[in-house]
C-alpha cells in the first residue's frame, strides 16, 4: 500500500503510523459527549476518513479517505491545515 | 535442442547416484534424459511419482536439495538448474524411493478418502493431538528441514519501476519492447533461467527465423536499454495494493557467497500480466504414473532439452496442440499413437490416430508400461507405452490477479476461468492469460498492452511492426474426466481423486471452498494450479451445476512457495530489530558494562569488577555509591521532546495535568500525562530551559506512542497553537550524577557549577562544550542530569567516572537504577501498565483542579473513585531474608487460592542493600488502607509462597531530604 503524502510524495504505508478515525478531529469542547467521541466507531466497508502520521517521513498528520474495502485513497491533505 | 550446451557435462547426484546432464539442463530434465522416471513419492498414497511438467507448476517432481544446514526441501525438479556437485535426494520414501514401505498407505485407500482424518479420528478425543496427529503427519508428508540454523545465505532488495512486465514469452517480450522504446522505465520479471517462454519449447519460426533466435535478439535490444531490468529467474509471488509486487528471485546456483534467493519488493506505476497459461490433467484412473505427462512438456522436454520421455508415446488429449507433440515426437524417432476423444479429430502428421477413443487405465509398477484404450463402441485394447503425454486444455495463468480480491468468470469458449479486462487496478492482462492462445495474438495483446502502459505513463509509444507468427489457436473439446472403473487423480500434489470429490458433493461439501477443505485439494505446495479448474468440473458435474456459476476457490499470496529465510533474509539475530545506542556506549563497555536491552535501546544493566561474582554483587556495589559517595549513570535513552513556540506553554498545560504556566525558565517540574480515556500514559520531568523552550522527557521505550499523542495535540487538535515539536532523544547525550558527593563531582568536571536549588536547570559548559544542568533525582540523593551535545558523550562519560571513582564511587547501571527508585518508591512502566489512574499511584493531587487537561474530564468518572481498585503500595518480606520476584499475586491469609480472591500483584522487586532485605512495589486492591497488614504473596510460576508486610510506597527517606538538601 502507498500513501500520498502532500509534503513528501507517494511513500510506502510502512513509512505512516495510523493513527485513527478521522471522527477524533475535532475534539469535543468540555461537557461534549467524550465517551462517544472516544469509543464509538463505525467500521463501514466503504470509504473510512482517517488520520495518518508520516512518523518516518515528515513528521506530518494527514488526513485520508481510504476505502477499506480497496485500500484506495482519495488525497490527502494535512489535518491541520497548512501552517 | 536449443536450450543445453552438450559440450559443457555437468555431473549431479540423485540419491546418492552420480547423474549426467549438460548445462541448461534442469533436474528433471537431466533425470528424464538419464531414464529416472520414478522421482517421488506421493503427499498420501505415497504412490511412485515422475516428472509432470516443464515449469513451477509442478505437482509430483518434488526433491530436497543439499544436506546439513543448506538442505533445502520441497524443490520442484522442473525449476532446479543443475550444478556441478549438486546434491538432490527423492523425500517422503522410507527406507529408498523404490522400496517405500509407507506405500501400504496405497492398499488402505478405500478407506483413507476425503474426511476420513474428520470421521475416524474423533473418538477420544486427547488422543488426536498425542497419537493420532503425529502418526499422520509423519506419514503424509513432504520434505523436511533439517533443523539446522539456516546460514542467512538470502537477501532482501527494493526496486521501483513505471512497467513491471511479469512473464517474458512472446506478448511480455512485446510489451517491455513497446514501452521501452517509448522511454518507460520497464522490469520485465521471467521466473524461467532464460526468457521467452513457450516460445522456448516450440519449433515453429518468428520473425522469419526460429522462435529462439527471435527470442534472442529481443533479449539483446532489452539488454541494451538503460531504461530495462531483465529479472530472470524471479517470480512475481504477490500483488498488492497500489502497485507493489512481491517477487522471488532465485540466484544461479554453485558458489558460496551468493545469496540462494533474494526477496524482492518491487513498485510500480502499472503492470503487464503477461503469465501464459498451464496445461492441465485429464482425470482417468491410474493417471499419476510416472511416465504420465502432461503433452506440452513432453513436446518442451524434446525441442528445449533433446530429452525423448519415451520411445513409446500414447498423446491422449481432445485439442490440435497436443497433436503438435505427436508431431514433433513423431520427427524425433518416436512411435506415437494419438487418441483423440473426437471423433473428427485429423492428424497433424505422419502418426497413428485413434479418433473417438479414450484412455481408460495404464498399468507398470514404478513405471508406466502400458495404456487401455477404449473406442467409442467400448472395446478395450491395452498397448505398450513407456509415456503418455495428456493434455487436457490449458488454463490461465491469473492467480496473481486474484491477490487482490478480483474474482475470474468462466469461459467456455476458451476453455478457462478469465478475468475481467479492468478487474485489477493498473494492470492490462496480455497473451495466454487472457485466453489468447495463438503466438500472433500474444503477440499483438503485448503491444497495445505495452503502448497503454506507455500512453498512461505520459509518453508517446509507437507500435512496431508485428512479427510473421502462427495464428493457429488450434480448437479444443473440453474433456475433464473419463468415466472408468479406478483411482482417477485429480490433484497429484495432495492425492486428490474423483471418487473424493464426488463424495465431497455427496456429504454437502460441494461448494468450491468446502470441496477445498473437506478434500485438501488445490492445499498442496503448488496451490491446485493444475488441477483446481478440473476439481471445479468434476463438482460441477457431481452437484448437477454449470461450471460458470459454482464460482472458485481463493489465489492468494504467494503465487509459490517462498522460504521464510528468502521472505525474512537479513532478519535472524541481530537483524530482527535496529539496535539504538547510545553516544556512551562504547565508553561504557570499556567500563565493563554488561548491556541488555531496554526496548530497541542497548543498556548497561552493570558494570562488572574483577571477581565479582554476577550482577547482584556489581548491582550491591553500584547502589552503595549512589547512597554513600558519588555515581555517574548513562541515561542518554530516555525520550526527550524540545518543544518551542511562543504557545508551547500553553500546549503544555494541555497535555500536562499540573500547572505549567506557572512554571519559570530555569526550572524543572515532575509531570504526568494522561490517555484520552484518563489512565495514565507517562510521566517524567518537564525542564523550561529558556522562555518558549521546553524539554519533555518520556522513558526510553514509549518515545513514539507518546510522540504520536503529541502529534495528533499539536497538528490536529490545536493547530492554532504556534509550537513545534522536535524528537531531540539522540541529539544529546545525557548523564545523572547521584550521591551526597554529586556536588563535589560536578565542580571539578564543569568549567563553572551554578548554585541550583532542587529542580532548577541552568545552561553550563564542561571543557568548553555547552549544555544544560538539571537538578532532578531518579534515586532520592542529591542528584543532577547533565546534558552535553551527543557528540561529547563517549569524553563525558569517561571523563564523570574517573571523578566519581576519585571520590569514592563509579559508574552504575540500569539494575543499581531500578533498585534506587523502588527503594524510593518512584514508577516504571511496570507500574504504570495502562490501567491505573492517577489517584492509584497516589499522584491524586497532581491533577489540577481546573482540569482543561487532556484525559481530565475522563479521569474524572465515578468509576477512578470506586473502593476496591487497585493501590500502589510497597511490600517487604515478613521473614527477613526471604526475596521476591515481580508477578507473584497478593491474597488475604487463610483465602482460598481462587481469581476472585486475588488481591493485586507485585509490580517491581528488588534486594535493597541499603536497608539490608527485599522490598516490592505492587498493585494491591484497596491498598492504601492495608499497610500494616500482612498478606500471603503467592508465585505460581516460580513456586513461591511466603507473608509480606504491606508499606508505603517508599521505604528510604520518606521525607525526601536528601535529594533537596
Amino acid at each position: 500500500m502507498r500513501l500520498i503524502c502532500p509534503l513528501c510524495g507517494a511513500r510506502d504505508r510502512r513509512e505512516f503510523t495510523w493513527v485513527g478515525a478521522a471522527e477524533l478531529l475535532p475534539r469535543p469542547a468540555p461537557g461534549g459527549d467524550l465517551v462517544a467521541w472516544l469509543h464509538l466507531r463505525e467500521n463501514p466497508a466503504g470509504p473510512l476518513d482517517e488520520l495518518w502520521l508520516h512518523s518516518a517521513g515528515c513528521g506530518a498528520l494527514l488526513r485520508a479517505r481510504r476505502d477499506t474495502r480497496s485500500h484506495a485513497t482519495a488525497g490527502l491533505v494535512l489535518a491541520g491545515g497548512a501552517r | 535442442m536449443n536450450g543445453i550446451d552438450p559440450g559443457q557435462p555437468i555431473r549431479f547426484h540423485f540419491d546418492g547416484r552420480a547423474v549426467q546432464g549438460f548445462a541448461g539442463d534442469t533436474v528433471a530434465s537431466a533425470l528424464l534424459r538419464a531414464g529416472q522416471r520414478l522421482v517421488a513419492r506421493s503427499f498420501k498414497y505415497h504412490r511412485p511419482r515422475g516428472v509432470v511438467s516443464l515449469g513451477s507448476d509442478e505437482p509430483s517432481a518434488l526433491v530436497t536439495l543439499g544436506r546439513g544446514a543448506a538442505q533445502t526441501p520441497n524443490q520442484r525438479a522442473t525449476m532446479v538448474e543443475i550444478h556441478e556437485g549438486l546434491e538432490v535426494f527423492s523425500q517422503n520414501a522410507w527406507p529408498s524411493l523404490a522400496r517405500d514401505l509407507q506405500a501400504v498407505n496405497d492398499l488402505a485407500a478405500p478407506f483413507l478418502g476425503a474426511g476420513f482424518y474428520y470421521k475416524t479420528f474423533l473418538w477420544p478425543r486427547r488422543a488426536w493431538f498425542r497419537l493420532y496427529e503425529p502418526i499422520i503427519r509423519r506419514a503424509a508428508g513432504l520434505g523436511a528441514l533439517s533443523g539446522l540454523p539456516d546460514r542467512g545465505q538470502d537477501e532482501k532488495a527494493f526496486a521501483f519501476c513505471d512497467l513491471l512486465v511479469i512473464g517474458a514469452g512472446p506478448a511480455g517480450l512485446m510489451a517491455a519492447l513497446t514501452a521501452a522504446r517509448a522511454g518507460a522505465d520497464v522490469i520485465l520479471a521471467d521466473e524461467g533461467a532464460v526468457m521467452g517462454g513457450r516460445l522456448l519449447y516450440e519449433t515453429e519460426d518468428l520473425g522469419g527465423m526460429p522462435a529462439t533466435a527471435w527470442v534472442a535478439a529481443a533479449l539483446a535490444e532489452l539488454a541494451g536499454w538503460p531504461n530495462v531490468r531483465l529479472m530472470p529467474r524471479t517470480t512475481v509471488t504477490g500483488v498488492y495494493d497500489h502497485g507493489t509486487f512481491a517477487a522471488l528471485e532465485r540466484l544461479p546456483a554453485g558458489s558460496p557467497q551468493r545469496p540462494r534467493e533474494c526477496f524482492w519488493r518491487i513498485v510500480a506505476t502499472r503492470a503487464v500480466l503477461a503469465t501464459g497459461a498451464g496445461e492441465r490433467m485429464i482425470a482417468f484412473p491410474g493417471n499419476d504414473r510416472p511416465g504420465v505427462m502432461l503433452a506440452g512438456a513432453v513436446r518442451g522436454y524434446l525441442n528445449r532439452f533433446g530429452v525423448l520421455a519415451g520411445r513409446r508415446v500414447v498423446v491422449f488429449a481432445a485439442n490440435d496442440d497436443a497433436h503438435r507433440t505427436a508431431r514433433d515426437l513423431a520427427g524425433a524417432g518416436a512411435a506415437v499413437v494419438v487418441v483423440d476423444p473426437r471423433p473428427e479429430a485429423v492428424a497433424l502428421g505422419d502418426y497413428p490416430l485413434r479418433a473417438g477413443s479414450e484412455v481408460v487405465a495404464t498399468r507398470g509398477r514404478a513405471a508406466l508400461s502400458s495404456v487401455a484404450l477404449r473406442d467409442a463402441g467400448g472395446r478395450v485394447e491395452w498397448i505398450a507405452a513407456d509415456c503418455l503425454a495428456v493434455s487436457g486444455g490449458w488454463n490461465p495463468t491469473l492467480q496473481l490477479a486474484c491477490h487482490l480480491g478480483a474474482k475470474p468468470h468462466w469461459d467456455e469458449a476458451v476453455g478457462g476461468f478469465l478475468m475481467a479486462p479492468d478487474a485489477v487496478p493498473g494492470m492490462a492482462f496480455a497473451g495466454a492469460v487472457a485466453g489468447v492462445f495463438s503466438t500472433r495474438a500474444a503477440l499483438s495483446a503485448g503491444i497495445r498492452a505495452g503502448a497503454e502502459a506507455a500512453r498512461a505513463l505520459g509518453l508517446a509509444p509507437i507500435d512496431p511492426d508485428l512479427p510473421a507468427a502462427s495464428d493457429a489457436a488450434g480448437a479444443m473439446r473440453l474433456v475433464w474426466q473419463v468415466a472408468a472403473p479406478g483411482r482417477a487423480f485429480v490433484d497429484l500434489a495432495n492425492d486428490v481423486t474423483v471418487k473424493d470429490l464426488v463424495l465431497a458433493a455427496a456429504e454437502g461439501m460441494g461448494a468450491p471452498e468446502h470441496a477445498k477443505r473437506y478434500t485438501t485439494q488445490g492445499m498442496a505446495p503448488d496451490q491446485g494450479r493444475g488441477s483446481n479448474t478440473t476439481a471445479l468440473a468434476v463438482l460441477a458435474d457431481a452437484t448437477a451445476s454449470a461450471l460458470a456459476a459454482g464460482g472458485t476457490t481463493t489465489a492468494r499470496p504467494p503465487f509459490v512457495p517462498v522460504s521464510i529465510s528468502a521472505m525474512g533474509a537479513g532478519g535472524a539475530g541481530r537483524g530482527f530489530a535496529p539496535v539504538r545506542v547510545t553516544p556512551a556506549h562504547a565508553a561504557a563497555l570499556a567500563r565493563g558494562a554488561v548491556m541488555i536491552e531496554a526496548g530497541p535501546w542497548l543498556r548497561a544493566s552493570h558494570f562488572l569488577r574483577l571477581g565479582e561474582s554476577g550482577w547482584a554483587e556489581s548491582c550491591a556495589r553500584e547502589v552503595a555509591y549512589v547512597r554513600h559517595a558519588v555515581a555517574v549513570a548513562d541515561v542518554s535513552s530516555l525520550s526527550r521532546f524540545d518543544i518551542q513556540g511562543p504557545d508551547a506553554a500553553e500546549f503544555l498545560q494541555r497535555i500536562c495535568t499540573n500547572t505549567i504556566t506557572t512554571l519559570k525558565p530555569g526550572h524543572a517540574r515532575y509531570t504526568l500525562l494522561l490517555r484520552e480515556d484518563g489512565q495514565v500514559m507517562e510521566d517524567g520531568p518537564l525542564v523550561h530551559l529558556e522562555p518558549g523552550r521546553f524539554w519533555l522527557y518520556t522513558s526510553s521505550g514509549s518515545g513514539e506512542a507518546v510522540r504520536r499523542h503529541l502529534e495528533l495535540a499539536a497538528q490536529g487538535y490545536w493547530p492554532d497553537l504556534r509550537l513545534r515539536i522536535f524528537d531531540a532523544t539522540e541529539n544529546w547525550a545525557q548523564f545523572a550524577i547521584a550521591g551526597p558527593r554529586a556536588r563535589e563531582l560536578l565542580a571539578q568536571t564543569l568549567d563553572s557549577l551554578p548554585d541550583l536549588a532542587f529542580m532548577g536547570a541552568a545552561p553550563v559548559s564542561a571543557g568548553g562544550a555547552r549544555g544544560w544542568l538539571m537538578r532532578i533525582s531518579y534515586s532520592g540523593e542529591l542528584g543532577y542530569e547533565l546534558v552535553l551535545p551527543a557528540r561529547y558523550g563517549d569524553a563525558a562519560f569517561r571523563a564523570l567516572c574517573d571523578a566519581a571513582e576519585a571520590l569514592g564511587g563509579g559508574a552504575y547501571g540500569l539494575e543499581a537504577m531500578n533498585v534506587l527508585r523502588i527503594e524510593k518508591g518512584f514508577l516504571t512502566h511496570a507500574e504504570i501498565d495502562g490501567r491505573v489512574s492517577a489517584e492509584d499511584l497516589g499522584l491524586g493531587r497532581m491533577l489540577r483542579a481546573s482540569g482543561g487537561h487532556i484525559g481530565a474530564e475522563m479521569a474524572a468518572r465515578p468509576a477512578f473513585a470506586e473502593a476496591g481498585r487497585k493501590q500502589l503500595v510497597g511490600l517487604r518480606p515478613l521473614a527477613k531474608a526471604m526475596p521476591i520476584a515481580a508477578g507473584g499475586h497478593l491474597f488475604a491469609q487463610g483465602a482460598v487460592l481462587a481469581p476472585e480472591n486475588d488481591l493485586g500483584h507485585v509490580t517491581s522487586a528488588c534486594d535493597s542493600p541499603t536497608l539490608g532485605h527485599a522490598l516490592a512495589l505492587a498493585l494491591l486492591r484497596d491498598g492504601r488502607g492495608r499497610h500494616g497488614e500482612t498478606l500471603r504473596l503467592w508465585d505460581g510460576l516460580r513456586g513461591t509462597d511466603q507473608l509480606v508486610e504491606v508499606t508505603a510506597p517508599t521505604a528510604y527517606d520518606p521525607e525526601g531530604g536528601r535529594a533537596r538538601g
